[in-house]
Formats: C-alpha cells, sequence, structure tokens
C-alpha cells in the first residue's frame, strides 16, 4: 500500500524540530531511520498530517565519551555502532545487542535512538537500555529531562515520550575493563524479534560478583529488569552461585504473554534455560580466564 | 501535503523530478525515473525484493521517501552491467551458480551482495550469508544463492554442485 498524503520537513536543529513538533500538537509522526515508520505509513496504521525528518540533524549524530560515561546520539546508524571501536571497547554489550536487531539492510537506515523510542517489548535495545541503567534525555520547547531507561518503557510501544518531547540522547555509564556481557536471543529466524531474549552485564571484582545488570526482552509488555535474580547474584562468590537457582529467580520477574509465535509457556520455560546457560557459560568463561 | 522538487543521481545520471512527501523511493525509481528492475514486493521492509544500494549502502528502497534521497547517489540492478553489456561479478555469480528462477527476488539480492563486495573491506562467508537474511525468496530454495555468495566471498566449490 501507499502512504496517506502528509507534509514533509526536515529541520536542522533540535531546537527547530522541538518547536515543529510542540505546533503539531500530537499530529506529527517523527522520522529517525524509518525501518518501523515507514511500514506504518505504508499500511496507513500511521496517518500522520506531518512528518518531521531528523535525519539532517547533525546535533544528534555520532558518540561520544566523556567523564566515564558514553552518550550515543539517537540518530546514529545501527550499522554505525557495529563499526564502532570505542563502543566494542567500552560498550560491547550494545554492539552485540544491536548485531541482532533487523537485517544488514534494514541496520544501514535504522537508528540507535529509533528503536530506543520505539519501546517495542521485544527489541533488543530497549532492553539494553534497561539492564545497563542508561539515563534517556529528551527535549521539547518547555525544557529537558532525564529519564531513567527503567522508567522509561510503560507498556508495549508505550514510553515516557510525550508527544512533543525528542529524544536527544542516550548515555551509559562506564563498566569496568574486562566485565563480563551476556546476551542471548531466541528467535525463529535471523532478523525476526525475539521469542525470549535476555541482555546484560557483570562484573567480577575479587572474585565477587561486584556489578550486575540483567534484562528481558519479549518477556512481557516491556524490557524487564532481572531484579530478583540480580539481587541473588550481587556481592556473591562466583563460585558460590547456582546459575539454575538463579533462573528460577530471574523468571520471577516476567509476564511473558501467549502469542501465534509461543505461549507463555514456551516463554517461560525457555527464558529459564537460557538465562542458566547464558550465566553458567558467563561466569566459566571469567574462570578460565 | 507538500511537494518537493528533488535531484539525485542513479546509475551515474542525474535525474529530478517534483514529489509528493509521501512518495517512497522506491516508486519514484520505478514510476518516475522508469528503473523497473526496482521491484516492490511486500512494500514494508520484510522481503528485501526493493534493495538498492544509497550512497555505497544497500536499504529497501520502500522504506525510505524519495525526498530524503535529495542529491544521493543510487544504484539500481539497470547500473550493474558494464556499458558494453558485461556482466558485473555479482551477476555472473547468479548467473553460474543457478542462483535465480522466477527472478521477482533477484534485483535486490544483487544489490545486497553489491554493495558488500564493493566495499574496501572484503567481506566473509558469514558476512554475506548473514546479510542474505534480508531477502525473501520463493523459488530456489536459497542454496543457489548461497553458492553465488560463497563464492563472491572466495570459497572454492568444486566442481560438484551441493
Amino acid at each position: 500500500m501507499k502512504p496517506a498524503p502528509f507534509d514533509y520537513v526536515a529541520p536542522a536543529t533540535v531546537a527547530e524540530a522541538c518547536a515543529m513538533l510542540a505546533e503539531a500538537g500530537g499530529g506529527a509522526a517523527v522520522l529517525a531511520g524509518g525501518q518501523t515508520l515507514m511500514p506504518l505509513l505504508n499500511l496507513r496504521m500511521s496517518q500522520p498530517f506531518i512528518v518531521i525528518d531528523l535525519n539532517k540533524i547533525a546535533e544528534l549524530k555520532g558518540i561520544t565519551r566523556t567523564n566515564g560515561a558514553i552518550r550515543i546520539g539517537p540518530m546514529t546508524r545501527q550499522c554505525e555502532a557495529l563499526s564502532d571501536e570505542m563502543l566494542a571497547r567500552h560498550l560491547p554489550v550494545l554492539v552485540q545487542a544491536v548485531s541482532h536487531v533487523g537485517h544488514h539492510q534494514t541496520r544501514n537506515r535504522g537508528t540507535i535512538g529509533g528503536s530506543i523510542a520505539l519501546g517495542e517489548p521485544a527489541a533488543e535495545l530497549p532492553a539494553t537500555a534497561v539492564a545497563l541503567s542508561a539515563t534517556i534525555e529528551l527535549r521539547s520547547t518547555r525544557g529537558a529531562r532525564n529519564v531513567p531507561a527503567g522508567e522509561f518503557y510503560l507498556g508495549p510501544y508505550m514510553t515516557a515520550l510525550e508527544p512533543d518531547e525528542l529524544v536527544t540522547g542516550i548515555t551509559f555509564s562506564d563498566w569496568p575493563g574486562g566485565h563480563i556481557t551476556l546476551f542471548r536471543e531466541v528467535a525463529q529466524r535471523p532478523g525476526d524479534f525475539a521469542l525470549v531474549g535476555l541482555v546484560g552485564s557483570l562484573a567480577v571484582v575479587g572474585g565477587k560478583i561486584a556489578r550486575v545488570g540483567l534484562a528481558w526482552f519479549g518477556m512481557g509488555p516491556t524490557p524487564i529488569r532481572a531484579k530478583a535474580a540480580e539481587q541473588m547474584l550481587l556481592g556473591h562468590a562466583v563460585g558460590e552461585i547456582d546459575p539454575s537457582a538463579a533462573a528460577e529467580r530471574a523468571i520471577s520477574d516476567t509476564a511473558p504473554f501467549d502469542d501465534h509465535h509461543a505461549s507463555a509457556e514456551y516463554r517461560r520455560t525457555v527464558g529459564k534455560r537460557i538465562f542458566a546457560r547464558t550465566l553458567r557459560e558467563a561466569l566459566d568463561i571469567r574462570e578460565a580466564a | 501535503m507538500s511537494k518537493h522538487e528533488i535531484t539525485m543521481t542513479i546509475n551515474g545520471r542525474r535525474h529530478g523530478g517534483d514529489v509528493e512527501a509521501r512518495v517512497s523511493l522506491a516508486d519514484f525509481l520505478r514510476d518516475d525515473a522508469g528503473y523497473t528492475g526496482v521491484h516492490l514486493g511486500c512494500e514494508h521492509g520484510v522481503c528485501g525484493a526493493c534493495t538498492v544500494i544509497v550512497d555505497g549502502k544497500a536499504v529497501r528502497s520502500c522504506l525510505m521517501l524519495a525526498v530524503q534521497a535529495e542529491g544521493s547517489e543510487v544504484r539500481t540492478a539497470e547500473g550493474l552491467a558494464a556499458p558494453d553489456g558485461a556482466l558485473h561479478p555479482v551477476q555472473q555469480a547468479m548467473l553460474d551458480e543457478h542462483a535465480l528462477q522466477c527472478g521477482f527476488c533477484t534485483p535486490g539480492v544483487v544489490m545486497t551482495l553489491a554493495a558488500l563486495t564493493s566495499d574496501k573491506k572484503k567481506p566473509t562467508e558469514d558476512e554475506l550469508l548473514a546479510a542474505m537474511s534480508g531477502h525473501v525468496c520463493r523459488c530456489t530454495g536459497y542454496q543457489g544463492i548461497r553458492r553465488a555468495a560463497k563464492r563472491l566471498a572466495g570459497v572454492e566449490l568444486g566442481g560438484k554442485k551441493s
């Protein structure tokens, strides 16, 4: 199908974009990489009267590292994140997550911020932001504010983003060098949304788990932080950890659903398995090193 | 409904036109510029048939507005072969390995392979095969396409086709 008619504007600055969004009063669609919005327009599931294209806003692009934190401009393309050496060194789990987003061809257009702002519950990047306690910067003509990723996702495709707000940055605090990344996704085909997914990082200091951040995707209406399992792991010696018991605890925080791809029971069963296996493998790697 | 005057380079030739904002790059290439080698299957980014190269990267032309390609270098399947008709290495590999039957998905497949093999970095077999997950083919069972991709990655296939 073809989209319904709309006006198109491509502002050059965030300030201009915010002014246009405010003026549109909720009738606008914001175009980032377009890999989700364009299908919605083509299918006429979305019929905005104006499309505000962010692709010409230079200040929304690029990855920087200052004061122990990495800040990603939302219009950084997924393919750029995949080949970024600084990200590979300091935030490897994000690179791993991005490699599972869509396909090569969609990652060439798709952006980090687009996926973060959309809030698809089975997507990799929102869960990564939640697992690593990222901060999401929002801006509107009313001002700027920071929202922790853990408070940003409210339901499927529902976020704390107000209709007049833009995502202007995503910040991840540094993890210690040599920290361990965890990532596992079960999907029907490469590039599909996850049926079940787990993402996170943990740091071992002096044989004990000093820091841990884990989140599920595809296991409920939003990305879900595995808080109970984190509490069970934190501060404990690696040798004392029972991955199966941690997996039982981790699944208690999820709220999976039945759909035509998989039942909630399937998701819980597979979720437990992948949690235990991923944790076991991650800690073995550490012990061998 | 806004209208926009745009110009882009398609297969080395400048092409301009007036487009409504809602026109996709795929429809502009087909209907305005006449490059009907751009095939539209699903129109929502799943099938990969409309894949073209924009500024060196393989993208879905159904998921980009024509107005966004203003000033870009666009390549379609029509721009692969040499002016004397000599096939592009990707086309030759597809032909030699029987990587197509009905040909509907083929223009997208060849543009992804062409984009990846023209990058300075030589792609690995795994990278090429992973990129093929972005294309749906209903005829070949993919084995011919896999062989063509492997060959482009420099893998010796041997005499027997398997």
